[in-house]
């Protein structure tokens, strides 16, 4: 059982990665639009699981994406920051029933849901494109690039969630 | 001692994320910079392997396009060898510094502020970084980081870009640069009031430093502006290179360019 956990993990793993690099860094929709699906890795990953392994694995995601863009660590700090604030945004999302470890993401209410899903997107989006752009005078550009790839990013994920569900629970 | 260990215990996620992050930050300024060799690229044996199997399959899906290119290219050269062997030859050999190779564009952005090409030649085809990559229509990028087999180009299209062009029709020179608004259009600054500047003029590589000939095209100017109390204009270059869609390109060494760049090195050093 535990390792099949593991196995699924890395499974997960290796195709959010193809799926970001060959698929959706490949869209550019109005030039500059494109979805990031693979934090859903983070997201997803089990509640009751080590934090510290998280981060670990969280900056290992972001580097390998970093390595096919040529992006320096712009992903690996994206990454590693929702990592990091995974917990909070969980227990700001879905309130007591997370400190009381009875939380099941896929059972909760889809509007407490999509507040976590949102929450994360946005600051993974904006750590993104703070750390790329890299100027404060670009400050809105950085904004309405979080907007817009935010949106598709969470829609993306909303539909990838939905198909990958598990529904007999 | 106890307390020590214990807060280090406590805050462990903490100080792990702290210690990742400024890694990853570390990584992000040291690719921001542009003359220092990066970390992590594409250009390593495994995503450039990964991107030469991808783009395998890619290439058949422009075929048709990139193949009117290359044969629009053909007709232009064939034009001037013409026109060449039809003047009397001089016996004198023309001795060329400039060394053209043919590479393939294996994986391409320009939706990002800092856009990076990957290619399918590497230390292995005597390439370098700081040489000069072109298209058939003008000019793509500079190489800034090399493996074995693979390199990556930093694009036109990456605001740490700096390329020094020049008019065709005058010698008034400025540095090109990028806003990271449209992937066809890129500005040209630091030309003095003085120079006639006309919408539709073509801009040139300089030919000054030992990246690019001097000559090879690299757009038109769409639009331009000066402001009252400055004495330098910005002009919209359009590109004639579709960044969007570059596929076969040529990486140009200068045979002295190391030899130069030491001389010019032992100067700077002097000083």
């Amino acid at each position: 059982m535990r390792n099949n956990e593991t196995l699924v993990q890395i499974v997960r793993f290796l195709t959010l990665v193809m799926a970001q690099v060959f698929i959706l860094n490949q869209i550019n929709f109005l030039g500059y639009i494109n979805p990031y699906l693979y934090p859903l890795f983070i997201l997803v990953f089990p509640l009751t699981g080590n934090k510290s392994l998280l981060i670990l694995l969280s900056f290992v995601l972001g580097l390998t994406i970093d390595m096919f863009s040529d992006s320096g660590g712009v992903h690996a700090a994206a990454c590693v920051f929702i990592a990091w604030i995974r917990p909070f945004v969980l227990k700001y999302s879905f309130g007591v029933s997370y400190e009381l470890n009875t939380l099941k993401i896929s059972t909760a209410p889809l509007s407490k849901q999509l507040v976590y899903i949102f929450s994360m997107v946005f600051f993974h989006h904006l750590v993104l494109f703070s750390m790329e752009i890299f100027n404060a005078s670009h400050i809105l550009l950085i904004l309405k690039s979080t907007l817009f790839s935010g949106i598709f990013s969470v829609v993306l994920m909303v539909c990838t969630i939905l198909l990958f569900s598990r529904k007999n629970q | 001692m106890q307390q020590i260990i214990f807060f280090f215990l406590r805050n462990k996620n903490f100080l792990l994320f702290a210690l990742l992050f400024v890694v990853s930050f570390m990584l992000t300024v040291n690719s921001h910079s542009y003359h220092k060799s990066k970390m992590v690229t594409s250009a390593n044996f495994f995503s450039g392997g990964i991107y030469a199997m991808k783009s395998s399959v890619t290439d058949y899906f422009d075929l048709k396009e990139q193949n009117s290119i290359l044969t629009e290219e053909n007709e232009r050269l064939r034009n001037l060898i013409t026109n060449m062997t039809s003047a009397p030859l001089d016996s004198v050999q023309v001795d060329s510094n400039y060394n053209f190779t043919a590479a393939m564009v294996i994986n391409n952005n320009y939706s990002r502020s800092k856009n990076n090409l990957t290619i399918n030649k590497g230390r292995n085809d005597s390439l370098a970084v700081d040489m000069g990559v072109v298209s058939s229509q003008g000019v793509v990028g500079i190489v800034n980081s090399i493996s074995e087999k693979y390199a990556t180009v930093q694009s036109l299209l990456n605001t740490n870009s700096q390329v020094v062009a020049k008019f065709k029709k005058s010698n008034h020179f400025g540095t090109l640069k990028w806003d990271a608004v449209a992937p066809n259009r890129v500005q040209l600054t630091e030309i003095p009031r003085i120079a006639p500047v006309a919408i539709g003029d073509t801009i040139v590589t300089d030919g000054k430093s030992t990246i690019f000939p001097p000559g090879i095209h690299i757009g038109t100017i769409q639009d331009f502006e000066r402001n009252p109390n400055e004495d330098y204009y910005t002009i919209n270059v359009q590109l004639f290179t579709d960044m969007t869609s570059v596929k076969h390109i040529y990486v140009i060494s200068h045979r002295d360019a190391q030899e130069i760049k030491n001389l010019q090195d032992t100067i700077e050093n002097a000083q």
